[in-house]
């Protein structure tokens, strides 16, 4: 019986862990596209992010100030983006794209020196402390930054529905024309939360390089950034349900390596795929062509 | 993308109604022409100058930069062959991004379409070792087609029957692609003597893609150039000349009024996709035939994502996909020397790709500006 509990932690650890990068990148693109943009770019800024905030906190020698930076690297590819995605003619989706290539280009460039120097990590907070069990101090060993990101799921609910900005980001993405015939700038609004979105991912890219797995290197992202995107069709635009999308893919990564420590080797390599054709199925699931999705905002890929 | 400039195409002045403005005669025929073609090069100097700012404050002399990039890809023979051995998969990838999106779709499933034809090339070609060459390279390309073609028409079939957004699934189907290639590498068709880097067996010396030859004159440059070639200019043939295509570009420029006029809309969509993927996976059919001689992660060497690039740049036409990828494949030439000349490191061409990219698709927010080419 204490072998089910302590596998069963083990597995809630592993989502909490696997699934912070997730939360972060979800709710930013939440965000973003409850203004009626669709920024797959969110991958360029993890990778920007991540690099800044390894870079940051290798030469400051402090993790927290590294998250910044990383805050402000995504921000400013925000910038970048809500500029491009809202001149007549262009693509959302094709700038993300580009921002994609452009972003993990920069995070490559910029971070070739720090692949081999060692930067101070962010905390663990020893929730575990309690028990002699060594397992159950590893698996309640909790990075700040999960909290920061459960916060702000509920703040951004909150703030969504029920202030004066989050009504006019709603606008803007649901009905675009009544936004504006209330005198709402489609542009600042959009562009607000474009740059806001991309720093959330960021900062889930400064999860990754300072607390797990922990260091810079250039395949630290597994396209996290991208199925981003997916969750949030799962989540219907909802950032509570961000959150349990994050934990549900968080742990879907982990059943690799776990079988594998189980000494299950039949089909790693397979396994190493779970996230991406959970995305899939989870798309085909709600998916439909006959009708746009319950919580879509209105202006989605329609190019207003 | 269509589905964009048809909202959007309500502008004013939107051409048709008006009578033509009286004008010289040559700007009015020459006049789109000269923009769809200036605007782009435009856009490229322009990319071309903030890489040099980019290069200059990284403590390079810009000049010097671009000096060695032109002799590591165009400045002699030898590098211009460097040059063409990368155009070969560039153009079959970008294919895969630009069909379909004459059909509104945007498709970035290239990497993995090129793994599977990789794939499915290698166990045609270790199905028949000992055929004709020339059969056995048939058999492997159109093992490569398929399925490359069938993995682009997977994305096109759940857009189709389930309305699921065909970027973010064909971008899903690249890692999943990926997961099975290092599956098969490294169990079902591993190569026990392939110790650094699983592989799949090899296949026979015989049934390699050859060099090019003409006479007594021999290139380093494989076969796969031409195949590239031909399929730009099939697929130009079928998108601009045939019925097939023009229905293809109604249903891009307006999928609504395509389906109401009773145009075969969803076999059209699968039908388009599966030639697109098909292209990636002749690309990795060319990689495994003429270069690695076997399926391994050497396959996944960021082609795919290179040709999304080329089919932007060229604008998704089949034709200018060709100078479009010499330019790219001599950038790709050039990265070696970039880092032993200029100590920059091999992402600089990353950052100048995404460069590009960004600049391009500002310069679409040009188009209709310019009172000079107005006719």
């Amino acid at each position: 019986m204490e072998s089910f509990w302590l596998v069963t932690l083990a597995i809630l650890a592993g989502a909490v862990r696997g699934g912070t990068p997730f939360l972060f990148v979800s709710l930013g693109e939440c965000l973003t596209e409850k203004s009626g943009k669709i920024n797959l770019g969110q991958e360029g800024s993890l990778l920007a992010g991540a690099m800044t905030a390894y870079a940051v906190s290798h030469h400051s020698g402090s993790p927290w100030y590294g998250v910044l930076a990383a805050m402000g690297t995504g921000m400013a590819l925000g910038l970048l983006f809500a500029w491009l995605a809202q001149l007549p003619r262009t693509n959302d989706i094709a700038v993300g794209i580009a921002l994609m290539l452009f972003g993990s280009g920069i995070a490559f460039f910029f971070g070739k020196p720090y692949i081999q120097p060692s930067a101070p990590l962010l905390p663990g907070i020893p929730l575990g402390a309690w028990s002699s069990s060594s397992q159950i101090q590893a698996a309640l060993r909790i990075c700040p930054l999960f909290f920061l990101g459960l916060l702000t799921a509920f703040f951004l609910a909150w703030f969504l529905r029920s202030t004066r900005w989050g009504l006019q980001i709603r606008a803007a993405g649901d009905q675009p024309s009544a936004a504006r015939a209330l005198g709402i700038s489609l542009k600042s609004v959009r562009t607000w939360a474009a740059m806001a979105g991309s720093g959330l991912a960021a900062v889930g890219g400064s999860y990754l390089s300072l607390y797990y797995p922990g260091a810079w290197t250039e395949a630290i992202s597994g396209g996290q950034g991208l199925m981003a995107v997916a969750l949030v069709i799962f989540a219907r635009w909802d950032p509570k349900m961000c959150l349990v999308a994050s934990l549900l893919f968080g742990g879907a990564q982990s059943v690799g390596p776990a079988l594998q420590a189980a000494g299950i080797q039949t089909g790693y390599y397979l396994w190493n795929a779970s996230p991406y054709v959970l995305t899939l199925i989870v798309m085909i699931i709600t998916c439909s062509t006959k009708k746009s999705l319950a919580g879509a905002p209105g202006a989605l890929a329609t190019g207003e | 993308m269509a589905e964009l400039s048809a909202t959007s195409s309500g502008q004013p002045g939107s051409p048709g109604l008006a009578a033509p403005t009286p004008g010289p005669r040559l700007k009015r025929a020459w006049g789109p022409a000269f923009e769809a073609i200036l605007v782009p090069l435009g856009a490229i100097l322009l990319a071309l100058v903030l890489f040099g700012l980019f290069c200059k404050a990284q403590g390079q002399d810009p000049f010097k930069v671009y000096a060695s990039i032109y002799k590591a890809s165009f400045g002699s023979w030898f590098a211009f062959q460097n040059t063409l051995m990368r155009t070969a998969p560039l153009m079959l990838t970008a294919l895969c991004t630009a069909l379909p999106a004459r059909l509104g779709m945007i498709v970035i499933g290239n990497e993995g379409a090129l793994v599977m034809g990789g794939i499915g090339a290698v166990i045609a070609g270790l199905a028949v070792p000992a055929w004709p060459p020339h059969l056995a390279l048939g058999l492997m390309a159109l093992s490569g087609m398929i399925w490359g073609g069938l993995w682009i028409s997977l994305s096109a079939g759940l857009r189709q029957y389930r309305g699921v957004n065909e970027t973010i699934s064909s971008l899903l189907l690249n890692y999943i692609s990926i997961a099975i290639l290092n599956h098969l590498v490294n169990g079902p068709m591993k190569d026990p003597s392939s110790l650094n880097k699983p592989s799949s067996f090899p296949i026979a010396e015989e049934i390699m893609l050859g060099r090019i030859t003409f006479g007594d004159f021999t290139m380093r440059v494989h076969w796969g150039l031409g195949y590239g070639l031909v399929a730009c200019v099939i697929l130009w043939f079928l998108m601009q000349r045939t019925t097939f295509g023009y229905q293809a570009r109604f249903i891009g420029a307006n999928p609504k009024a395509a389906r109401l006029g009773g145009l075969p809309v969803n076999r059209t969509t699968l039908i388009t996709c599966f030639l697109a993927g098909g292209c990636a996976g002749v690309a990795g059919m060319v990689e495994v035939a003429a270069v690695h001689g076997r399926a391994n992660e050497s396959l996944a060497a960021g082609f795919g994502y290179a040709g999304i690039l080329v089919a932007f740049v060229a604008r998704f036409h089949p034709l200018a996909i060709v100078p479009v990828s010499l330019l790219l494949g001599g950038i790709l030439a050039s990265s070696g020397i970039l880092q032993r000349a200029h100590k920059l490191p091999d992402s600089t061409s990353l950052v100048f790709q995404g460069l590009v990219f960004l600049v391009i698709l500002f310069s679409d927010s040009l188009y209709g500006r310019f009172k000079i080419f107005k006719p």
